[in-house]
């Protein structure tokens, strides 16, 4: 068995149908149990006090919000060297979910920056980066709808994708390569002695794994709406060329 | 509910919004996804019919 047996629109609408009612299920579990042992369950910080409860939303929705990108760069990717429709459409479907999760993370972040640095906003690099990492999925979702030749718009959408991967690198990484920033470092870390207390971190990570899932599984939905519309419109075309 | 101090309202603003979104993106979702599996079943059962 390939991995290509996917690019077959039939074939994964099949297998993702299968795999959709535990991937809800899981991330609904997963999310709701996160939240609420973050949220009911753990201390308040000797700093931050309550404030730190933020970080059950913001960290898992910065996560998703570049790993989105990331997913979308390799499906772009694989459109252009293989020219994988289905591959087209999942970068597609993924767009909007990645827009919801950087709104999240700069409207979380905004919320809590306000008490905590005594103000909304700041160009700080990460802040600014993520903001430029939003302006892109803006921009990508926009020549989709703006461009008639679905093959079109899925190249010019790929050459967008590499170039926002520069923002989305950036986004993750501002805050080692540049000082000046506000935003702290990173929560967790695996090469980092210091993460945050395990008190904190436990249902982080259950809440990053909820957020995991609920990706994939709106991007699978959401692939499988795509690859229908495709559909529609060839059904139609088709129609126009009978009649 | 915990005792959220003078932060109350940053951190229930906070999960307000957040939850707001997802569940709308979530909604939106399924809504559109429904509605063009509708509509792909309408018009895949027209051109049977048509032949």
């Amino acid at each position: 068995m390939s991995i290509w047996e996917y690019a077959n629109p039939k074939k994964f609408l099949a297998t993702t149908e299968k795999v959709m009612p535990a991937l809800w299920a899981g991330s609904a579990v997963l999310i709701t149990v996160g939240l609420v042992w973050g949220f009911f369950f753990t201390p308040d910080d000797y700093r931050q006090g309550s404030t730190v409860k933020i970080i059950f939303l913001h960290v898992p929705s910065a996560l998703m919000a570049i790993n989105a990108w990331f997913m979308m760069l390799v499906t772009s990717l694989v459109w252009v060297i293989r020219r994988h429709h289905v591959s087209a459409l999942a970068a597609r479907a993924a767009a909007p979910v990645g827009v919801v999760m950087t709104v999240i993370a700069l409207i979380t972040g905004a919320i809590w920056g306000q008490p905590m640095w005594g103000t909304w906003w700041a160009w700080d690099p990460r802040l600014t980066s993520f903001l430029v990492l939003f302006l892109f999925y803006l921009g990508y979702i926009a020549l989709w709808e703006a461009i008639d030749n679905p093959d079109t718009a899925a190249d010019l959408t790929s050459i967008l994708c590499l170039v926002g991967s520069v923002f989305a690198v950036l986004s993750r990484y501002a805050v080692n390569f540049w000082n000046q920033g506000l935003h702290q470092g990173a929560s967790l870390s695996l090469d980092k002695k210091e993460n945050v207390a395990d008190a904190f971190s436990n249902p982080l990570y259950v809440c990053m794994a909820g957020f995991v899932l609920l990706f994939i599984a709106l991007v699978f939905y959401r692939t499988g709406t795509e690859i229908r519309a495709r559909r529609i419109k060839a059904l139609m075309a088709r129609e126009r060329l009978e009649a | 509910m915990p005792d959220l101090g003078k932060y109350a309202d940053t951190v229930l603003s906070a999960y307000a919004a957040s939850l707001l979104l997802l569940v709308a993106l979530v909604v939106l979702t399924i809504w559109r996804g429904r509605k063009v599996r509708r509509e792909m079943e309408t018009l895949e059962s027209r051109v049977k019919r048509n032949g």
